[in-house]
């Protein structure tokens, strides 16, 4: 059987501004893999797209690792995005609706949360951050 | 307890296997008769024992071991496409565990020389493959019913035109979140399809609103407005009204109108020279 | 580096974006379209994201800044071919545009920016509504 198999991570690093693009293409591709409705796939990717900026640009670059995933009865998409930045010393600030530390409409992580089905964030300042993310088909 | 080495066991089936298969087919034929053809029964047999044996032979235990990757494949493709087919578990599991009445007639046979302790490992991997197989088939038998009562989901959300640039979604019974979403999806989906710029969503036949289906309305009609279109909700009674305030939703600058017709007419006049509401959303 | 072609059509300028857009990119099509619509005198902007499967926040961002930055030249931006599951994402997320108009599709887009026109025009013309349609 060819194509990506549960369980095979795909490392996607996170190092200049065409690094998003890939990943979302990357996850994308995985999504639909991964057999999510095109809502779900759309909600994903848009969260993954708005992770890898943020390594990119707050964390000063990292890497994104997809993996398909699958329990008894579906399949899903799992992303891990790390990097080695400063991490977050207010994590629930961050968390917060309508918190940015940047310039502009920053969404932050509380938007990408909603769009996907299980969120975990692991991050202290000086420690990185490391984001996971997974949403499964119906 | 150290298991004992089964490489000698495959080459035992290897050898006896014209015993083993036959003994295994009649079981299998008799109880599946008339619902598949002996040649195919013969064929998937013929299959499973290849791919067993090879398994064994590269030194399998247990089912769960990588060298009966292939075998739990083939066996799950086999009860998957059984499960659609519809037969029931019990014609489904019979055929792997009918294996065992070619087990058994390798005991009765004095010139095999098997030792038990080998026949049990064999036996108890057969009963394993048995548990296997009734457990595919009752995935396979899951999603073909998750899949029904989308199909059923979809048919009983119909969305119709009711003018030109105008569409309506006369919701019946009561809204869970997962019927209220394929709604959302499939209105704004036919907004797009036939270019109209005028939606209304009509709940008069809707006992009861929780607020979760409250704010999937509500998304929808912002959903709406962001592409372009603008979308009414009419039919509200005033005990779905009373819950809504109480339950303290903004429905800010939503559309609403008493009934349908009222809903059609504000559509229409609003009609040509449309002036585009604005897209902000509530919150940030 | 890619960079996304914009239109001219009488003066309203057409900017289809087909692909996935870098940020770069992106803030690359501000610039220009600044400078277009200064150098053609557009009195509008028609952004076509009908191409597009996602739109996050930086996204969101640029469409909302070439709206206020047209309205600061005097132009008037629509956005259209919004795709329902990327209505839906932005209404989960929160996004906003900001005041953006939006329409389903580019004809119907237009016809919003002539009419924008027509009013101004009238205003002009005839201020007190005296003449016949």
């Amino acid at each position: 059987m060819s194509g990506p198999q549960v369980g095979d991570p795909e490392a996607v690093p996170i190092a200049v501004d065409a690094d998003v693009v890939r990943v979302r293409q990357a996850v994308r591709a995985l999504a639909q893999t991964a057999r999510l409705s095109l809502v779900d796939q759309t909600k994903f990717v848009t969260a993954a797209s708005e992770l890898a900026r943020n390594t990119l640009v707050y964390g000063g670059g990292g890497e994104a690792v997809l993996t398909l995933v699958s329990d008894a009865r579906r399949t899903g998409v799992r992303v891990r995005f790390s990097d080695d930045g400063p991490g977050i010393a207010d994590l629930d600030l961050a968390m917060t609706d309508g918190y940015t530390s940047g310039n502009g409409l920053g969404l932050g992580l509380s938007g990408a949360r909603r769009l996907v089905e299980t969120f975990t964030i692991d991050t202290a300042p000086g420690a990185g951050t490391r984001i996971e993310i997974t949403s499964w088909s119906r | 307890m150290a298991p004992e080495p089964v490489t000698p066991l495959s080459s035992l089936l290897q050898d006896r296997r014209e015993r083993v298969a036959a003994a295994w087919i009649e079981t299998a034929a008799a109880e599946l008769r008339g619902r598949i053809t002996r040649t195919e029964l013969e064929r998937e047999q013929t299959d499973v024992l290849d791919t067993l044996v090879a398994g064994l032979a590269a030194g399998g235990q247990v089912l769960t071991d990588p060298q009966f990757d292939g075998l739990r494949g083939l066996l799950g493709s086999v009860s998957t496409a059984r499960a659609r087919q519809g037969f029931s578990p019990r014609e489904t599991a019979v055929s792997v565990l009918a294996l065992k009445e070619g087990l058994y007639a390798l005991l009765a046979d004095r010139d095999a020389a098997v030792a038990p302790a080998d026949l049990l490992t064999l036996l108890r991997l057969v009963d394993d493959l048995g548990l296997f197989t009734f457990e595919t088939f009752a995935t396979a038998r899951e999603s073909i019913i998750a899949e029904q009562a989308e199909q059923l989901l979809e048919l009983s959300t119909p969305v119709v035109k009711l003018w030109e640039g105008v569409v309506a979604v006369p919701l019946v019974g009561t809204l869970d979140s997962a019927r209220t979403q394929v709604v959302m999806e499939k209105l704004l989906q036919t907004l797009v399809d036939t270019g109209s710029e005028h939606a209304i969503i009509d709940i008069t036949g809707v006992p009861a609103v929780d607020t979760q289906v409250a704010q999937h309305l509500l998304k929808t009609v912002v959903a709406a407005r962001l592409m372009g279109a603008e979308c009414t909700i009419s039919g509200i009674r005033p005990q779905i009204a009373q819950t809504i305030v109480a339950l303290g939703i903004e429905f800010g600058d939503i559309r609403t109108k008493a009934t349908l017709a009222d809903a059609l007419v504000a559509a229409l006049r609003t009609g040509k020279g449309r002036r585009a509401e604005t897209s902000a959303l509530t919150g940030a | 580096m890619e960079s996304v072609p914009i239109l001219k059509i009488g003066r309203t300028l057409l900017v289809s974006i087909q692909v996935d857009l870098q940020d770069h990119t992106a803030l690359q099509l501000q610039e220009d379209l600044a400078d277009r619509i200064t150098s053609t005198g557009a009195r509008g902007v028609l952004i076509d994201i009908s191409g597009l499967e996602i739109v996050d926040s930086f996204i969101g961002r640029m469409l909302a800044s070439i709206a206020s930055i047209s309205r600061v030249l005097d132009a008037t931006t629509v956005v259209v071919g919004m795709r329902p599951a990327v209505a839906i994402t932005m209404v989960e997320l929160g996004l906003s545009l900001g005041g953006v108009r939006t329409a389903l599709d580019v004809e119907k887009g237009l016809r919003l920016l002539d009419v924008e026109e027509d009013d101004a025009e009238h205003l002009l013309l005839d201020p007190d509504g005296t003449e016949a349609e």
